[in-house]
């Protein structure tokens, strides 16, 4: 069987990707996509927990966070388009006009 | 089973990578998808039988199917780095370097690597789920309902074209 | 015990090529189906003179596009390109593999079942290979760069989402009488009376969402020639369009399947005979019930009109999926009063 410290191990590098991802990228789509790289990385680990302690209360945790990832995709990708709209940009280099 | 577990590690690890690290934003969803399913049968080795087929459906087969359309409408191009983003590609990858440090640390710690599940192994099938879902959790489950729908009504007024 | 595995997984492969062969000379002779009684439909004969009544027109055809020159636009994105037929063609034949089409056989005490691999979620398993399958058309329009594919994959793709709700709101109902999402198990659940006569609002939500589903007659604007030029498929030659091609016809013969084993009762029907006779019988009914599908998909075809694009999407969102959620309600109002 898989050690769980291996699972999370997995999950902890994902993690890390999407957030690295989330502070190096430029393009607002791409960004976006890091955020639920990193909503995947967390569903992993509680799949891992819920298998290693015998609790499916995990594994309805994780089906929530999809329901809530869908929600949230669709409400970000609609404000996406309403900024390109107004701004003509993808780059948040060119999307900060509330910085000082 | 644990070899499987290993080669699906290594191809999420890989296509995460291409996720971060492609410059169109098309590819970037493509690695996403290969992603999302290999993560999917590794729910499956896990005993999560329904939520793997779920992740696909939901995850794979509906929310990345709407970044590919957002990407197709909004022709989104390949990005090109500015003098602006500088700190934050110098300080990003050290910082994940620091980051995961940290929690293999505390992960190798706390759960060091021999531990066997004392636990039965319960898989999660359809009705197990089911059963949880509309008796314990039937709360946060009525809640997300009404979360779906103010979701999807923000979404359209947000991106309906003012005529 | 290695000698029972090697023995099982013997069995698993020569289902797995049998299943593959027979679907693909499903898919050939289901175009000549198709011109056939199309063409009777129109008062015409359809091909003639290729073999007896046109029988090798599929050979022909092979051929043909073989021979064909393959052109690449020069701008378009080429991995993506190139990925997008075979994506569609490999997950319309993925989906083939939780299908079961009779009981079993048993060959000199070995118990082998008419069906490669029986998942317990196996419904969930073929909606989620049609949720992919939206890919195929997505990003075939994509990375044509051109703007009748991108029109075409947006449109075609936007159907695809929408229609695959009606789908899956079709098939509540069966789950709930059958109380199992094995393919298997709701086939057996039917012995008494075929689910058709239980959910008769079912089936036919299930029946026009698939139709919608595989981008047929009436839903089909997002290919119509006259309409888009081609849709998502206008720059792709030869090999590249011919399995575009055969992705929709093997989305057309999995559909049937589905509807035959969730709403006519699989591979139920008269059995009699000595033992071998018995267990091939049920694979012989289950076949021509699909038949009878694939005839009613061309007698669609050729007989309705083409929708318009808002017509379609109006239709999915405004009508289907209401039907389907009162048809949920109802469903489940009956079975919970039965139950007690």
């Amino acid at each position: 069987m898989v050690p769980l410290a291996h699972i999370l191990a997995l999950s902890a590098i994902l993690f890390g990707l999407g957030a690295a991802g989330f502070i190096v990228r430029r393009n607002i789509i791409t960004i976006f996509m890091c955020i639920e790289l990193m909503l995947n990385a967390v569903n992993l680990a509680f799949i891992g927990f819920s298998r290693y302690l015998g609790n499916l209360d995990g594994q309805v945790f994780v089906f929530f966070v999809i329901v809530v990832a869908a929600a949230e995709a669709a409400v970000g990708l609609a404000v996406i388009i309403a900024v390109y709209r107004n701004r003509g940009s993808l780059s948040i280099d060119d999307l900060d006009s509330m910085k000082l | 089973m644990a070899p499987l577990f290993y080669i699906l590690a290594a191809l999420a690890i890989l296509a995460a990578l291409s996720v971060v690290l492609q410059r169109t934003p098309a590819y970037s969803a493509l690695s996403l998808i290969v992603v999302l399913c290999s993560l999917a049968v590794v729910y499956l080795l896990l005993g999560a039988e329904f939520l793997a087929v779920v992740q696909v459906i939901i995850y794979a087969g509906a929310i990345m199917v709407l970044f590919v359309l957002v990407i197709m409408l909004l022709n989104a191009r390949q990005e090109t780095p500015t003098d602006r983003s500088r700190l934050a590609r110098w300080l990003g990858a050290p910082l994940l370097v620091v980051f995961l440090g940290e929690i293999f640390f505390a992960v190798w710690q706390r759960f060091p690597p021999e531990t066997i599940p004392a636990a039965p192994v319960l898989v999660g099938g359809p009705r197990a789920v089911g059963e949880l879902l509309f008796r314990n959790y039937v709360l946060p489950f009525e809640l997300t309902s009404i979360l779906i729908l103010v979701a999807v009504l923000g979404a359209v007024v947000l991106a309906k074209k003012e005529v | 015990m290695p000698f029972e595995t090697a023995l099982s997984l013997l069995a698993i492969l020569v289902k797995v090529v049998v299943v593959l062969v027979a679907l693909l000379a499903t898919v050939a002779y289901a175009v000549w189906l198709e011109r056939k009684v199309v063409a009777r439909i129109q008062s015409r004969w359809g091909p003639y003179r290729v073999g007896p009544h046109g029988l090798l027109q599929p050979v022909a055809d092979a051929l043909k596009i073989f021979f064909k020159e393959d052109f690449v636009p020069s701008e378009v994105d080429r991995i993506v390109f190139w990925l997008a037929p075979f994506l569609a063609f490999t997950l319309a034949l993925v989906s083939i593999s939780v299908i079961p089409f009779g009981s079993s056989i048993t060959i000199s005490g070995h118990t082998i079942p008419f069906q490669i691999t029986d998942l317990n979620v196996g419904l969930l398993f073929v909606l989620a290979v049609t949720s992919l399958g939206v890919y195929g058309v997505a990003l075939a329009g994509w990375s044509s760069n051109s703007k009748y594919p991108l029109l075409g994959g947006l449109r075609s793709s936007a159907q695809m989402i929408s229609y695959e709700l009606s789908l899956g709101l079709g098939v509540v109902g069966v789950v709930m009488i059958a109380g199992s999402l094995s393919l298997r198990e709701i086939v057996e659940r039917q012995s008494g009376l075929w689910n058709v006569f239980v959910q008769p609002v079912g089936f036919l939500l299930y029946f026009t969402a698939a139709i919608a589903e595989t981008n047929r007659v009436p839903f089909d604007l997002p290919e119509g020639e006259s309409e888009l030029v081609g849709g998502f498929h206008t720059e792709y030659s030869s090999f590249k369009f011919a399995m575009f091609f055969m992705a929709e016809y093997a989305n057309i013969v999995t559909v049937s399947c589905l509807a035959t084993l969730l709403f006519f009762g699989g591979w139920l029907g008269p059995v009699f005979g000595p033992p071998t006779l018995r267990a091939l019988l049920p694979v012989f009914w289950f076949c021509l019930k699909v038949f009878c599908f694939l005839f009613l998909y061309i007698w669609i075809r050729g007989t309705l009109p083409r929708f318009r694009y808002d017509q379609l999407m109006a239709f999915g969102w405004k009508f289907l999926l209401p039907v389907g959620l009162l048809n949920v309600l109802a469903t489940s109002l009956i079975v919970a009063w039965r139950s007690t």
